[in-house]
This record gives C-alpha cells, structure tokens and sequence, in this order.
C-alpha cells in the first residue's frame, strides 16, 4: 500500500441554505477543492459520495452520479456510500484505499446532506432510520433519545453531570464563533444550555448537533504526486474502522462505544503513535455526551473522567489536546453525510496552519473521528504534516 | 394503496408475544428473530419465550417527538432488563415522567404502538408498566 495524501479541500457554509439545492451544494464544495489543489476536474479519475437520506430528504437516489454528471466527470465512476452520520467517514475511507492500492493516481471524495427541506419532527424520523427500525424507532426511540439513555447511565456509573455535558457546548460555540462556515458563529453559556429546552432528557437542544445544509469536499492523490499539486499536503498517516451492534441495547455496557475503541487501536498502531501525541482532534460531538465518552473511548483520558477533561478545559484550542476546534457537529453544523469530511477539512487547515482565528498552535498531527448511528460505525483518521 | 402483505407481519408474532433467540451453541439470546447467533457466529439458533418481566437499565423522556409520535407525547422511552440479562428498548407506560427510575420493576404490557395512517393498519406489540401499578 502507498502513501496517500490531501492536497485540496474544499466545504460549502453550513446552515440552512433554503436557496441551494443538494447538487448545488456539492458542486459549490468541489469547484472549491479543486481550485485549492490547483487541479483540473479532469485530473479527477473516481468520485467517493457520503450521503445518509438524499432519498428521505429531498427525494433522490442515486446521488453518484447525479453529481458526477453535474460536476462533469462524465463516465468516472461514481460511489454514494451509506453508513448514517459516519457516511462520508466512510466514504474518505474508501477513496484512500483506492489510491493506497494504486488503482487510481487521484480521487474526489466528499459528503452532502439537504435536510431542511422537511420538517423538524420529519428529520428526527429519518434520524431513527440510523437505528434498528424494528426494534428500536418502531417503539419510539428517536436518536438523541438514544443518547440520553447513554448519558444518564453514565450519570449514574461515573458521576458525569449536566453541566459538564453543557461545557461541550460551549466550548464548541466558542470555537465556531471563530469558524466563517459555521452554522452558528455566536458562543452560548452553561446557564444558557441548561436553561434551553429539553429534547429527550437529561439532553437539551443546545446539547444536539442541530439540523444543517451543507457540503465538504477534499481530493487525495499519491504522496509521490502531492508536491506537484500543493506546497503544504497532509498526509494520511493510520485508520480504524469498525462496527458494532445496530441496537444499542445489544450492548454489554451502553456508556462505552466499542466501534471507537476498536477503531482508535487499529489507527494508532498503524499510525505508530499514541492519543498523547494528537495535537487537534475533530470529534464526533453530535450530543454533547458523545464528545465525553470519545474521550474515553480514544484514550484521551481514563473511562468515566470524560467529564473531568472537560471541566478542566483540557480540549480547549491550545489544551492538551485540542478538540473540535471547527466548533464540531454540535456549532459547525452537522449535515449528516458531509460531516466526515467536514472534519478532515479542518483537519487539513490545522496542519497547513491556515485555520484563522482558531487556530490550534504548532499542529503536527490530527484526528478525524466519525461515528454512525449509536456508535454502529465508527471511522477513524489520522493525519501528518510529514510522511510516515 | 395498501401494499399486499403488510411489513408488520413480519414480526407481529415476535411482538406479540416477546420471543427471542438463543444460540443452542454458547446460550447467547437476542431479541428478535437471529439465524446466525451474534456471539459465536452458530447457525444452531432456536426460538424461545423471553421473560415478561425485568427492570429499568436507563430511560429519557422524549419531548421532541418523531412525525410518528406527533402529539403523542412527551413519552418515556427505555431500555428494559430482563430478568434473563437480555435487554430491549420499550416505552413506559402507565408511569409519570418524574417517577421512572432506574432499577425500577416494569412487565410486559400489550399495546397499540401505532397506526400506518388514518384508515391504515394499526400496529401492536410489547410496552412495559411498573409492576407496582397493578393493583
């Protein structure tokens, strides 16, 4: 397998973009990468798609090649990968093997989701069609209740409280307040998220990553080509990925994600490096909970202190291990098939050191972590400025 | 147009009556129907009879309710213990919302879950109430 690297990114404005269309979306986000990599599209030999539901929210399948034909790549192969919010997760995952393989020299692979063309309570049904539709959301579980049957067994096993899980989402607004893209670029208080209104709880809204539009792009190539396109490519250094039960009652213990940490064993060991040496992480912070037991689950910290790393401010832009620095799911924005991508997007900003305001200082290696469902898929990256 | 056989057959027997699986093998049970047992990957997989009864391992209180659901709630929501280990996810019924807890004893109780639209076929299957309000 060769070295494989990131030489454009590109990503649309997250939020609610009543004036685009999915396609527009997408298109906005690639033109964007392939300007960055200096690249013409017909460089471009294969485009990697991550998209959960265009059919449940906007009423189209097929979405490979209705991109592909839109961004004129005619007779390229075009691929929509599917795995809930981890989809373009996923998705970078396969674009990186077929470099890695030496099937293609150069690969587009990004995610788009259009979801606010339907209803509030429409997109939380479709949300549930991330879990098991016969024995989960048939009964009425919905996702973020999922996660709150999470948060409050780990009230009881470890003490976490509702203001730690607040804390996440301050951190997360703040870090967005710097984040142009963001969905929302305004930071918000402990009082504030507690006094928010509940969704399943101990959750509160302003504990849920929330409703978006938007796309993230980025092109990857061989790393004997990187230099030809870019000054500053970030090299894929390590992965994981694994899955686990559907149902999260299936689950031994529902406070730990054993996807992640299977996940996060396989990338580190490929990688050759351990959690202390990640500089900056994009974490998947659908709910605030999630981004705690990360923590745990990656070896950021010991199980059950997810909500002590937070308190103490140790993910902080500039913190032991800098987290979500994008603002996350939860303030960037979470549209759910473009949200693995979105994260290497960042990613690859921190390590050119091109991120702006938020900038994580002297980033040397980062983190892509993007789970599907209840933590069903879980796809991890990590990357370097410097090759393996 | 009603389709020609209903999804909800599939499972209605499962539902109705709360059957599991169980790995003859290694004695790994599940909900709902398994041909392959999860944990040792067996094909020798029989049917059985889950226990009605069991306990409250977490549970929310849903308020931002699914399309389905609208003005439904708020609902509590749960993942039910059984007695045997196995665990499922069910509404609780007949229960405030500030008296759910975890630990709390809870049986089967057979219920209307849903209807597909106004003159469409009407789902049933398990829910689960204190065993306290039986009185």
């Amino acid at each position: 397998m060769r070295e494989v690297a990131v030489v454009g990114v590109g990503m649309t404005k997250f939020g609610e973009r009543w004036d685009k269309q999915l396609r527009d979306l997408f298109v906005e986000a690639a033109n964007e990468a392939l300007k960055d990599a200096n690249m013409e599209r017909n460089e471009i030999q294969a485009l990697y798609v991550g998209n959960f539901s265009a059919g449940s929210f906007v009423g189209q399948e097929h979405v490979g090649p209705l991109l592909a034909d839109y961004l004129s790549l005619k007779y390229k192969p075009a691929f929509r990968v599917e795995s809930a919010c981890a989809s373009s997760g996923m998705a970078f995952n396969l674009a990186y093997m077929a470099v890695a393989s030496g099937m293609y020299d150069i690969v587009m692979v990004g995610g788009v989701e259009k979801m606010t063309d339907i209803s509030a309570p429409e997109a939380t049904s479709v949300y549930a069609k991330a879990m098991d539709a016969e024995w989960e959301s048939f009964f009425g579980l919905t996702l973020p209740a999922a996660f709150a049957l999470i948060a409050r067994r780990h009230f009881v096993q470890y003490g976490t409280k509702p203001e730690q899980l607040a804390m996440v989402s301050v951190k997360n607004h703040r870090n967005a307040a710097k984040n142009p893209l963001a969905q929302f670029q305004f930071e918000v208080t402990v009082e504030r998220v507690l006094a928010s209104p509940i969704v399943a709880d101990p959750l509160h809204v302003l504990d849920c990553s929330p409703i978006t539009d938007g796309a993230a792009v980025a092109i990857l190539c061989s790393a004997e080509l990187a230099k030809k396109y870019t000054d500053t490519p970030v090299y894929v250094l390590g992965f994981g990925i694994a899955s686990d039960t559907i149902a999260l009652h299936d689950r031994s213990d529902i406070t730990t994600l054993g996807a992640v940490v299977e996940a996060s064993r396989q990338a580190y060991k490929m990688a050759g490096i351990e959690p202390k040496n990640i500089d900056v992480a994009e974490l998947h912070d659908s709910f605030t909970i999630t981004e705690i037991i990360s923590y745990e689950d990656l070896g950021f910290c010991e199980k059950g202190k997810g909500g002590l790393m937070i308190q103490e401010g140790e993910t902080e832009i500039g913190g032991r291990i800098s987290v979500n620095p994008s603002g996350g799911l939860k303030a960037r924005g979470n549209p759910i098939g473009a949200t693995g991508v979105a994260q290497v997007v960042e990613i690859v900003q921190q390590l050119r050191g091109t991120a702006g305001k938020r900038q994580v200082p002297g980033a040397e290696i980062g983190m892509t972590q993007n789970i599907g469902g209840t933590g069903s898929t879980c796809a991890i990256h990590i990357f370097g400025r410097q090759r393996r | 147009m009603m389709p020609k056989s209903p999804r909800i057959w599939q499972l209605a027997e499962r539902r109705y009556r709360l059957l599991g699986s169980k790995c003859t093998l290694c004695g790994k049970t599940s909900i709902g129907p398994r041909s392959v047992c999860p944990a040792c990957g067996s094909e020798k997989v029989e049917t059985i009879q889950l226990p009605s009864t069991g306990t409250v391992y977490s549970y929310t209180v849903v308020h931002s309710l699914p399309a389905e659901k609208d003005g439904y709630g708020p609902y509590i929501m749960a993942i039910v213990e059984l007695e045997d280990g196995i665990k499922l996810t069910a509404e609780i019924v007949d229960c405030d919302p500030e008296d759910v807890k975890i630990g709390m004893p809870v049986e089967l109780a057979f219920r209307l879950i849903g209807q597909e639209s106004e003159h469409g076929i009407i789902y049933y299957g398990y829910k689960f109430r204190p065993i306290m309000s039986r009185t």
